[in-house]
């Protein structure tokens, strides 16, 4: 937790409820994803009852449904599937939004403020936009259900992102320091190795690891352009959307599993979410 | 970032460093920017003007021969088609209410998390877990889990006290799509709040206190301006992202019962009804929409942008 602005305030009791207040709103929002663990681990019969059976016996039922070791679907080739597009795509966005960011912030390019809120207007550009165009695209050129193409697809739709925040987080290594080095001989490779990577490190990181997500959590593209071979969790998850009978722990522990890469990621990006998620404007 | 978040919004001083002029200078500055921006402009920029391009045709996939060019046909056909005209109207509505309703209780939230309290780490850990929900999952989490007219969580606590046992998503299809969506915007626009709070002066704020303001106008007169950008920048950004959902909408409704949103309406018209120009005349209006509101945010985060460069 950040900022120690500590302001002392004088109606100590006034504090200590209101300390409760959000307590107990943090439980109440987390209570349905808590609920969602507990299922995951009732068997079908005490998941679905009423009143809810808190204190029933626990099982890894669910999770064994869900890998498909009692029947049904594996979840497997979707999770790697996911996995291939999310991890690709984020490499992709690293490779091109770096070189792209040093042109931003380091050594500006003329109008770089227009090429920024160019790469952010993109964003903007809502993906049914494009959608069927792509399809189409897709459909001639034999790649659909091809999960490159959700990598190239995903790339894209992380890049604007990922120049904003690296932009925001190049701009914080001081120009002078950077100079200095060069007065100092050094080159460009050794000022990138030991001027810039360890200030923007950090920053690189929280970035790719909001790519992972924001590509992992797509479903529209996988929906329309994946089927069986390169179809993607989200995807596999849909498959729950018709009631199939008792299911719920089944459910639950799909959701779980397919949330925790999501849950981990986002954790450890925590003290950069906002900068990723506003598109570096707050930091 | 430090400790303080001081609000520094992307700071740009000048960085002019003073170069021998040149074409071949210039395009080496150039260089490493453009692989990206070409792969944006053909990735994103292409299709969009193939989609303009297919609006003016009358197109069904499923009759490819009898395809043929109408002029602005397809967009008199969206906007008189009633089912079009209301997943417009449903857009707005989801999307309006969705980003009020999360922005309102997620300054409610930031404000109480801005104050020091025992646990306040994890209680902004807890808040930010909705958010980390694969967007399907949670959708299916609320479908399922808690609106379940026979088993779900929600009938399951009424139970207990005696309350009625509804079918949440037959009764109140909608308003089912929007719970959903706000508990997982909430953690979203608090987290931006939250910076906001955090960036404001503490000397004029300690000053305003030992002149003997209350905690109300405190509030009043120096938090909520202060503030004001930072909701006008989770508002757009929440519109965003909510006008173009399509996840909790699919998973939980299926488009069914009057919750067919404008992205949901483009993808089944073309991936199930096949209407290839159809479907693009609906999406030019969605890119329309986008652009208004695009416009409103763009210019909100410029003139962040600049104020930070500003102060830098």
């Amino acid at each position: 937790m950040s900022s120690s602005i500590a302001v002392k305030h004088k109606g100590q009791r006034k504090g200590l409820g209101l300390g409760l207040v959000a307590w107990l709103l943090g439980i109440v929002f987390f209570l349905p994803i808590a609920w969602m663990a507990l299922t995951s681990f009732h068997s079908e019969t005490d998941a679905a009852t009423n009143p809810p059976s808190f204190g029933a016996a626990l099982t890894l039922d669910g999770y064994r449904e869900f890998f498909g070791t009692g029947g049904g679907a594996s979840p497997w080739p979707a999770l790697i599937n996911s996995t291939v597009a999310s991890l690709a795509s984020t490499l992709f966005v690293l490779l091109l939004a770096l070189p792209a960011a040093y042109a931003l912030s380091i050594r500006p390019v003329k109008k770089w403020t227009d090429v920024l809120f160019f790469f952010l207007s993109t964003k903007m550009l809502p993906v049914v936009a494009g959608l069927l165009p792509i399809y189409l695209f897709a459909k001639n050129t034999d790649m659909l259900d091809n999960i490159w193409l959700l990598v190239i697809l995903y790339t894209s739709m992380n890049l604007p992102i990922a120049v904003w925040m690296m932009q925001s987080f190049l701009a914080e290594v001081p120009v002078a320091v950077i100079e200095a080095a060069r007065v100092d001989g050094a080159r460009l490779p050794t000022i990138l190795a030991r001027v810039v990577a360890p200030i923007a490190l950090p920053g690189i990181a929280a970035t790719a690891l909001i790519c992972f997500i924001f590509s992992w959590n797509e479903l529209l593209f996988a929906r329309v352009l994946t089927g069986v071979v390169a179809e993607t969790a989200p995807v596999f998850l849909t498959g729950f959307i018709t009631s199939q009978g008792l299911f719920l722990a089944k459910v639950c522990a799909a959701s779980l599993v397919i949330s925790l890469p999501v849950l981990a990621a986002g954790f450890a990006a925590q003290d950069k979410l906002v900068q990723g998620l506003s598109l570096g404007a707050v930091k | 970032m430090t400790a303080t978040t001081t609000a520094q919004v992307a700071t740009t001083p000048v960085r002019t460093v003073r170069q021998p002029s040149g074409r071949l200078r210039a395009w080496a500055t150039r260089a490493p920017l453009l692989p990206a921006l070409i792969f944006m402009i053909v990735v994103t920029q292409l299709p969009f003007v193939a989609t303009v391009v297919i609006s003016f045709f009358d197109w069904n996939s499923l009759y490819p021969k009898a395809r043929h060019f109408t002029g602005v046909d397809n967009y008199q056909d969206v906007l008189t088609d009633a089912d079009l005209r209301h997943s417009v109207w449903t857009t707005i509505l989801l999307t309006v209410t969705v980003v009020l309703v999360s922005l309102v209780l997620g300054l409610l939230l930031a404000l109480l998390l801005d104050r020091r309290f025992k646990g306040r780490g994890v209680v902004r850990t807890l808040l930010i877990a909705p958010f980390l929900v694969v967007p399907v999952a949670a959708a299916l989490l609320w479908k399922h889990v808690l609106y379940n007219p026979e088993y779900g969580l929600l009938n399951g606590l009424l139970h207990y006290v005696g309350g009625p046992q509804p079918d949440w998503i037959s009764n109140t299809p909608l308003l089912a799509v929007e719970a959903s969506l706000v508990w997982q915007w909430t953690p979203f626009m608090m987290l931006i709040l939250l910076a906001g709070l955090q960036s404001r002066d503490q000397q004029q704020m300690e000053a305003a206190r030992v002149d003997g303001a209350s905690d109300w106008q405190i509030f009043r007169y120096l938090t909520l301006p202060h503030l004001r950008r930072y909701l006008e920048l989770g508002a757009l950004l929440g519109s965003i992202y909510i006008v173009q959902n399509f996840d909790a909408v699919f998973t939980i409704t299926s488009g069914g019962l009057g919750t067919a949103n404008l992205p949901y309406t483009v993808y089944q018209s073309f991936y199930q009804a096949h209407e290839n120009g159809l479907a693009s005349a609906a999406g030019v209006l969605v890119v329309i929409g986008s652009i208004i509101i695009a416009t409103f945010a763009l210019r909100v985060v410029s003139s962040l942008f600049r104020e930070e460069a500003g102060r830098a």
